[in-house]
């Protein structure tokens, strides 16, 4: 690269052209497919001439409804790239016995099941996840948008450089091959030199920055933006999950942040926090990472039972059973979420006492949770119900989450749990609860509220196909583990002797192949719904008969949402609001104050995955600019003052005009 | 109901999964029986309301379909204060069942705890002293050193039937689990630390080993073979190690350096006082060896049963 | 339930009014929002106050605090910063009186004292590596100096904000905008206060402690 190798070495760091793994071809044909792909789309992008409409339209738009869209595509994006490590892993486990050693060597499987767990929770269900509370809840409660709408468009900018970086090591370099959750000293300087660990580092503490402050905005959102009369106890369920939520990332991800920095100083800067000399102490680090990581999943979780609160009322066409009871399970299941932790290391020695405190802890979770199960019961109990898609994925989101709380307290009881503990009955467990749970949740929101945000609902019968080759396949990959986690077969194994187990992980095999066709449908159902729009367009605006606010504006909503703030005097206004034949206002309109938009987000988001990928490689002049640069342009951002500006009320006037229009044409 | 007679019922599952042995459901330990029956307990237990949700799902979502045109909709119901009861109080009672049998067995099942029975009506006997035994997790082997007999074994390990046994465990790099599913439950082999697992094997024969929690790239090859035999067995088995050769610390150092699918191997004697020095990663005098780490006056917690106990962690030694 | 209103009869309108008629303005939300942020970086800190809890007495074998803290230097550190509250509390009362230049060098001595904090601290710091003591040498240092650390860099960005604010108000004035961000670093500021009483007391004067 250079001459003088020493400054190469300043400039380059350790990258060199060994980085880029020629040898492994399942690397470098996928490389290929993605440069293809990519240079396609591109040209596609130029050709079109979409370029300038991108950038005005979404990259630098601070609208919530956009930015949650985006936070879908990326999610949705993840996905596919996630799903790619899951069949690769099934594919191996499914051949590798005896001597035939499969088409993963360790080295290379080991990076693949730790991508798949770091993609799965931090970039395909939490950008789902944040998509759909960005897009939904200021609709929901009326607002025009979120607090801080150019922190939204910043973090969802930070969110997407993690992801970036993780998409790198994949060509440049190499990922972790420590387990999702990078224990030390496994992850340490001593066992893991190269450049995988420090990927996942940077990787998540980029990601957590946009993570945090997402919180943050979406908090300030539910708590200061509300309509009038929406009080507390008359907020949508989806919003309360979301508050909680919310709450749980701000009081955890600092956590997050706290451990992979010192992780990082473990790496970069030789400080003895969790290296086995020195006096540092590895479980510290275990005890941190799941402090943060035990709220992870009811952040996870939470906002879809808050999707299954209203899809069920909607399509029951009745009234949620139990919103109080709802309210406060959803509370206490925020609170009892700091205090479970210890359950996923009873294995390392506590004492009797502190494991059985931790275990009931964890049981008494199933409570609350137990009752949001009844109250989505009792609400379709003398309803009228449709099945519509997203009804459908919650019917068997309550049969499959249901099995899955079950094992869930099964390996709450300690004796238990040494038994079943890192076993494949764990994994089991948990795809149970985030595939039946947070997945089928977020494919029920998507098709639920997919009308609102474009103007046409998606295909119902490539809707129904895919649902069913995702449920079944389902049952089919994830049952098998629970038998072999009753066999005594661990987690992360890349090779097995006993040729009894084979049939089971065959098995899997296939279940994962039918949810790739479940995949496949859900892409099919978005390619055939955009063709077909015109048939599939929602005019109402409310297509389903829906109950909360979003449903009572445009599909998809002017960038004002609501042409004047509406006044909440029940918790289902909208259904209130038909019911008392409200009529929308079409005249006397008057001017919107709302946020410009601005480039600021994705320059930072740009800089900042610079930054990571230098201190990954150690390029250290690199850094050093590219924080420089970071700094400059966020202190340069704050001289802007003027970020807002006024719709004219004529605009607002002519938009409102055209969907009275509408309204009396086609409905 | 009694729980004896609910176990009862779904003996045919239990038997099913026995077809395919599935050595969770039919250990040949104690310990591992008594865990077994806490997780048949358990799932019974969640059954009773499992069961009738799933069902109560299945029924309304087919009941109360639109194209039912069922005559009883009712738009705005949507409180009970008796159901609400009802739904809150049902798990609410399971789970204090639930906790109760928790509390007691995690005490009952501490894996730090001695032993109190061989097997079930079969107490410990007062004189006898358990067998100890110091696991070390290697890259990426185990190390099984028998202190009273003074021998080493690589990827082996055997005990004598109805012995209590006793484990050491420590690890020399990074984090494992040892586990026998066999025997007992697993508990995690730490780098610094040493964790303990008392167990006893009630039948003779080969059962498997492994390390249950991911250490890098040699993982999938970390199994040992752990064989229950007769004292008489056991006897000759530990005359057969003593025909090989010395574990001394270099040949410790030697072995510890990071191989993948190690073979069985033996030593015949094990250079004195190598298991705490591996716990306090002094095996090489210098920097690393962790003893002083305390500070100056405080000496190593002394390992009993109850320092133990109320720790949030593992004790560092 | 009491949320149900009477309904209208068919094609009757409603007595209840909907919507406003005029623009709603929520309640501003950036000093909630910061408010939130700093509880977070709080439990930043507090998982680095745990993780020196845990660590703070494993030495091995190198110096402990009684050894290694000077707290003549420590106290005169400690009066810097609390000082340097008490100056922006100056400030801000200024800026209630819309005192521009007198706020501006109330700012400006907030600044100068964090900036002699710094000086001293990165001078112990400087020491502890001279002496052999940096955070390498053992748990407990490189959990004191990722704490204080941490602490300092805070401090850090705290005199980045205020020049890059005493340049914003010097310009623009004392706008709405600009009272709100110093508000904001007023509030950061005083938090830096909060956690380094923490920091004082529970490192170095514990630490000194037999």
């Amino acid at each position: 690269m250079s001459d003088s190798p020493d400054l190469a070495k300043l400039i380059f760091g350790r990258l060199t052209w060994d980085a880029i793994p020629f040898h492994e071809p399942i690397l470098l044909w996928t490389f290929v497919a993605v440069a293809a792909g990519g240079i396609a789309l591109l040209a596609a992008l130029t050709y079109f001439r979409l370029w300038g409409y991108l950038w005005r339209e979404w990259f630098t738009s601070i609208d919530h409804k956009k930015i949650g869209v985006m936070y879908m595509v990326l999610g949705l994006v993840m996905l596919l790239r996630g799903f790619s490590d899951a069949i690769m892993m099934r594919m191996q486990q499914a051949v590798a016995f005896g001597h035939v050693q499969g088409f993963l060597p360790p080295h290379h499987y080991d990076q693949i099941f730790t991508a798949h767990g770091v993609i799965m929770i931090f970039f395909v269900a939490m950008p789902l996840v944040t998509g759909l509370m960005n897009f939904v809840v200021p609709l929901q409660i009326g607002a025009r948008d979120v607090s801080f709408p150019f922190l939204n468009n910043f973090s969802f900018w930070m969110t997407t450089a993690g992801a970036a970086l993780i998409m790198m090591s994949l060509f440049v370099g190499e990922f972790a091959r420590t387990g999702w959750l990078a224990y030390p000293p496994l992850s340490g300087i001593a066992q893991s030199p190269d450049v995988g660990v420090d990927y996942y580092i940077w990787g998540l503490q980029i990601a957590g920055v946009g993570t945090l402050l997402s919180g943050i905005n979406l908090l300030v959102t539910i708590i200061k933006m509300r309509a009038p009369g929406m009080t507390m106890m008359r907020m949508p369920v989806f919003t309360w999950t979301a508050l909680c939520t919310n709450v749980l990332i701000v009081a955890a991800f600092p956590v997050l942040t706290a451990v992979l920095a010192l992780l990082a100083l473990d790496r970069y800067a030789g400080t003895n926090f969790f290296t086995t000399t020195l006096g540092g102490d590895a479980m510290m680090y275990v005890n941190l990472i799941w402090i943060w990581g035990h709220p992870e999943v009811y952040i996870l979780i939470l906002p879809a039972f808050g999707i299954y609160s209203e899809v069920v009322a909607t399509f029951s066409r009745k009234r949620l059973f139990g919103y109080t009871s709802m309210v406060y399970a959803t509370v206490v299941i925020t609170v009892l979420s700091y205090l479970v932790w210890l359950h996923h290391f009873f294995t390392m020695g506590s004492g009797a006492s502190v494991n059985s405190f931790f275990g009931i802890t964890t049981m008494i979770i199933s409570i609350p949770t137990g009752a949001k199960i009844f109250n989505w019961l009792f609400t379709m109990y003398r309803g009228r119900i449709t099945f519509e898609v997203p009804m459908l994925w919650t019917v068997a989101f309550m049969v499959t989450f249901t099995i899955g709380g079950m094992t869930g307290v099964m390996l709450a009881v300690p004796p238990a749990d040494f038994a079943l503990h890192n076993s494949l009955f764990l994994i089991a467990h948990f795809h149970n609860v985030i595939i039946g749970g947070v997945l089928f949740g977020l494919f029920a929101g998507i098709n639920y509220w997919f009308p609102k945000a474009f103007g046409f609902r998606l295909d119902p019968f490539w809707g129904k196909v895919s649902f069913w080759f995702w449920v079944v396949g389902f049952y089919f990959a994830f049952m098998p583990l629970y038998v072999l986690g009753l066999m005594g077969v661990t987690r992360r194994l890349n090779h097995f002797e006993d040729p009894s187990l084979q049939i089971w992980f065959q098995i899997a095999a296939f279940g994962a192949l039918l949810i790739a066709l479940g995949i496949g449908a859900m892409l099919i159902q978005f390619y055939v719904s955009f063709r077909n729009r015109e048939a599939l367009r929602d005019h109402t605006g409310d297509p389903w008969g829906g109950r909360t606010l979003e449903w009572s504006t445009s599909s998809p909503p002017p960038a004002y949402n609501f042409a004047f703030t509406p006044r909440v005097h029940n918790r289902d206004a909208w259904w209130q609001m038909k019911q008392h034949n409200y009529e929308r206002p079409t005249a006397a309109f008057i001017a919107i104050h709302m946020p410009k938009n601005t480039g600021a987000g994705v320059i930072l988001g740009g800089i900042s995955t610079v930054l990571g990928f230098a201190m990954i490689w150690h390029m250290w002049p690199l850094a050093v600019l590219s924080f420089i640069a970071l700094l400059a342009v966020a202190i340069g951002h704050t001289f802007n003052y003027q970020r807002d500006y006024h719709i004219p009320a004529d605009e607002v006037s002519r938009v409102e005009a055209a969907r009275s229009e509408l309204l009396a044409n086609h409905v | 109901m009694s729980l004896k007679a609910l176990r009862g019922l779904l003996l045919p599952v239990v038997l099913l999964l026995t077809g395919c042995h599935t050595v969770l459901m039919s250990p040949s330990g104690d310990v591992a029986l008594q865990q077994r029956d806490l997780i048949i307990t358990s799932l019974l237990l969640m059954l009773i309301i499992i069961v009738p949700v799933i069902v109560l799902t299945l029924l309304f979502a087919w009941r109360y379909r639109a194209s039912h045109k069922r005559d009883d909709y009712d738009p705005d119901w949507n409180h009970s204060t008796m159901l609400e009861l009802l739904i809150w109080s049902a798990p609410l009672l399971i789970i204090i069942a639930l906790g109760a049998v928790t509390w007691v067995s995690t005490h009952k099942l501490d894996p730090f705890r001695p032993l109190e029975r061989l097997s079930e009506g079969r107490p410990v006997p007062a004189d006898s002293k358990p067998l100890e035994i110091d696991v070390v997790a290697l890259d990426w082997k185990w190390l099984f050193i028998y202190p009273e007999q003074g021998i080493a074994t690589v990827n082996e390990v055997a005990a004598p039937v109805d012995r209590p046994i006793e484990f050491h465990i420590t690890a020399s790099t990074v984090m494992n689990s040892f586990f026998v599913p066999a025997l007992a439950g697993q508990i995690y082999a730490m780098p610094g630390m040493q964790t303990t697992l008392h167990a006893v094997i009630n039948k003779a024969g080969d059962f498997d080993g492994f390390s249950a929690n991911y250490s890098g790239a040699g993982f999938s090859g970390m199994h040992f073979m752990f064989h229950g035999m007769s004292e008489a067995q056991f006897g000759q088995w530990i005359a057969q190690a003593k025909a090989g050769q010395a574990l001394s610390r270099d040949a410790y150092l030697q072995l510890a350096k990071p191989s993948e699918n190690a073979p069985v191997s033996r030593y015949a004697s094990v250079a004195p006082s190598l298991f705490d020095a591996i716990v306090n990663q002094c095996v090489t005098p210098g920097p690393s060896c962790m003893s002083g780490m305390k500070g100056p006056n405080l000496p190593a917690p002394e390992h009993t049963e109850d320092s133990m106990h109320d720790m949030p962690m593992a004790q560092p030694q | 339930m009491s949320d149900i209103q009477a309904i209208p009869l068919p094609g009757q309108p409603s007595t209840l009014s909907f919507h406003l008629s005029e623009e709603h303005h929520p309640q501003h939300g950036t000093l909630l929002g910061f408010w939130l942020y700093l509880m977070s970086d709080c439990l930043v800190f507090a998982c680095l106050f745990a993780v020196y809890a845990v660590l703070g007495r494993n030495y091995a074998g190198g110096p402990t605090g009684a050894q290694i803290f000077e707290l003549p230097v420590v106290a005169l550190n400690t009066a810097f910063l609390l000082l340097s509250s008490i100056t922006y509390g100056f400030a801000m009362l200024e800026m209630q009186r819309n005192g521009k230049r007198a706020m501006l060098a109330w700012l400006a001595i907030t600044g100068l004292l964090g900036a002699g904090f710094l000086f001293l601290e990165l001078r112990e710091f400087g020491h502890l590596i001279a002496i052999g003591a940096g955070p390498q040498r053992s748990a407990f240092l490189s959990s004191f100096f990722t704490l204080v650390g941490t602490h300092g860099l805070h401090v850090t960005f705290g005199i980045v904000w205020l020049v890059t604010l005493m340049v914003q108000v010097g310009k623009k004035g004392l706008i709405a905008e600009n009272k709100r961000r110093l508000m904001c670093l007023s509030m950061f500021w005083h938090f830096l206060d909060v956690v380094w009483i923490g920091v004082f007391s529970f490192v170095y004067l514990m630490g000194v402690l037999p």
